[in-house]
């Protein structure tokens, strides 16, 4: 996707003005809310129209541009929308949801191929139903096909996990990646939370009061707004092959072993989050401590985030970031380099996603 | 006793009428009602005032006005007559009647309808490659269908019960444009007419209800549950 925009727009209590130039497969779009998300979005689409100047081009295709006069209507510009709230046509069945942009592609481009966005989003089961029970996961999966199969240039996914419990969030996500990298569809991820953009992009713009402030990779801006976040930076960590000892999990961490409180007992694998605020740095191996888990890890780099620094732990083959006040950095001798004793409690760990059960 | 020939008549004209005036309005008030939840333009509540006036002028003042807009004198009578057209005193003026004080219903109830239709709906179907007039077949259409249904058994009952405009337009000629209120008029006028004015109103009566009970039973079958 290259895409190219300059795009205004005035509303009673509010003022877009949004600039950005990007080449690229995916792109996040992160910003609180209130911060003109949902307006790019629509003049994205073209369901609202852009005030005075400005243009939008797609992969050199001009699809506004006030000087010359052009604003292609929303059928025309082949970009796709995926809502939080699903927006499936509550008078049509699954089969018919799914069917109504695939009727409506065109001609032309003729790549996809019906059964298979069923088989990689596994609606096969759900295809006579109505839309009116589903789980707010089943829903969600029911509204990428519908976007997949009308065979978009681009994808916009507009706060498509933020209905979902954790675990159907984790679930739509590997679905969502999987299939756009399947058929091959770039996508614009919009979101207000941080933890979901790592997982579903590389690089994200950060809009903020009507107009993009930033782009950088989603992990930088992880860093930079780690110092002024409540909660840190969160270290997302796949933990696998668990087994239970003295009333603990223990998990296996790229090599490491982990021991997380019991609570997680049934969660064999998955996903789960450590804050940067939670991880407590020693110079020189503590004799006796309550925290559980102790690592022995290597300094490589540190950086600065507001107020705090950001330290950057390798142990064994996983990469950790923890924070610390620049005092205590200086008392520790905390360089790249060095080696410390990383000290985490078994209750810090929160689970994200279940991938496989005992 | 019985009905007479003349009721049998009033009886199936009043229902012709009604259907006639439905059927005629439906696809104009369906536009009318997207025009107005849809789109915003100068001259809206211009619009919207003029299509809701009959619903507060007396009836017989609509029929005054249609008079002097379609009758032998009237401001379209050259139109009319150039196209071999004669309405007022025949049953298609009491059509035109019924279907002027009938439409602001019509048009109030698929508003309704298409208000409470969720906004991303369309915009989804929109990104999906639909034209506005394939999301308003596809979509709108589709969803609005109680709306539609109230409206049009609303207008029907109300046309049946048409009573001032109509006189004014039509006459209240027996067999040819005496509707079932204008034949209980006439009744209710003799000394004798008693009983047959309350014939007429047990079969409005159960008109009405057969309307009713028919509204629900097709309403409750439109919305998809599963």
């Amino acid at each position: 996707m290259q895409l190219d925009l300059s795009l205004k727009k005035e509303l009673p209590h509010f003022r877009l003005s949004a600039e950005l130039s990007y080449k690229g497969r995916n792109l996040g779009l992160f910003g609180p809310s209130g911060s003109g998300k949902s307006t790019l979005v629509s003049l994205l689409a073209g369901l609202d129209t852009p005030g005075d100047k400005g243009h939008l081009r797609l992969d050199e295709q001009v699809l506004f541009d006030r000087n010359q006069g052009i604003n292609l209507p929303p059928e025309q510009r082949r970009i796709a929308l995926v809502f939080q709230q699903s927006a499936l046509f509550p008078h049509l069945s699954v089969r018919g949801n799914l069917l109504y942009g695939f009727k409506r592609r065109p001609v032309r481009d003729n790549n996809i191929d019906f059964d298979a966005v069923i088989a990689a989003l596994g609606l096969e089961a759900l295809l006579e139903r109505g839309v009116n029970n589903l789980s707010g996961g089943e829903r969600q999966r029911v509204a990428i096909g519908r976007a997949i199969l009308s065979n978009p240039r681009l994808l916009l996914l507009d706060e498509p996990l933020s209905a979902l419990d954790d675990d159907s969030k984790f679930q739509i996500i590997s679905y969502l990646k999987a299939t756009c990298a399947r058929f091959n569809i770039p996508y614009i991820f919009i979101s207000h939370s941080l933890v979901e953009m790592r997982m579903m992009t590389d690089s994200a713009a950060v809009i903020d009061n009507g107009s993009i402030t930033d782009i950088c990779s989603t992990e930088t801006l992880a860093r930079k707004l780690m110092g002024r976040s409540p909660v840190g930076y969160i270290n997302i960590l796949g933990l696998g092959g668990m087994t239970k000892r003295d009333g603990l999990c223990v998990y296996n961490w790229n090599g490491n072993e982990l021991l997380l409180s019991l609570g997680n007992q049934d969660t064999r694998s998955g996903l789960f989050e450590l804050s940067s605020k939670d991880i407590i740095l020693f110079k020189k191996h503590p004799e006796a401590i309550s925290a559980r888990n102790l690592l022995e890890c290597n300094v490589t780099s540190c950086f600065e985030s507001g107020t705090k620094l950001g330290v950057e732990l390798e142990c064994g083959n996983g990469k950790l970031i923890s924070e610390i006040v620049p005092d205590a950095a200086r008392e520790l001798e905390i360089t790249a380099g060095s080696v410390v004793y990383a000290a985490i409690k078994a209750s810090a760990f929160r689970r994200l996603a279940a991938a496989e059960t005992t | 006793m019985w009905l007479s020939a003349p009721d049998i008549q009033a009886i199936l004209l009043s229902t012709k009428v009604a259907t006639v005036a439905t059927l005629l309005s439906l696809p104009i008030g369906f536009m009318c009602a997207y025009i107005l939840c849809f789109h915003d333009f100068r001259g809206k509540i211009l619009l919207e005032g003029l299509i809701n006036l009959p619903l507060t002028l007396p009836p017989v003042v609509i029929g005054y006005l249609l008079l002097l807009l379609l009758g032998a004198n009237g401001a379209l009578a050259p139109l009319l007559h150039m196209l071999g057209i004669r309405l007022i005193f025949t049953w298609k003026a009491a059509v035109i009647a019924s279907a002027v004080v009938g439409f602001p219903l019509l048009v109030r109830s698929i508003r309704i309808g298409m208000e409470s239709i969720d906004l991303h709906l369309i915009h989804a179907s929109r990104t999906l490659g639909a034209t506005w007039y394939d999301t308003l077949a596809s979509v709108i259409a589709p969803l609005c269908l109680r709306g539609v249904m109230a409206g049009s058994s609303l207008m029907f009952a109300r046309s049946l019960g048409e009573f001032g405009a109509t006189i004014i337009v039509a006459g209240n000629i027996p067999g040819l444009t005496q509707t079932i209120p204008l034949a209980i008029y006439d009744y209710a006028a003799s000394p004798q007419g008693g009983q047959a004015a309350l014939l007429l109103c047990v079969i409005s009566v159960i008109i009405s209800l057969a309307i009713l009970i028919f509204h629900d039973a097709v309403a409750g079958r439109l919305i998809r549950k599963d």
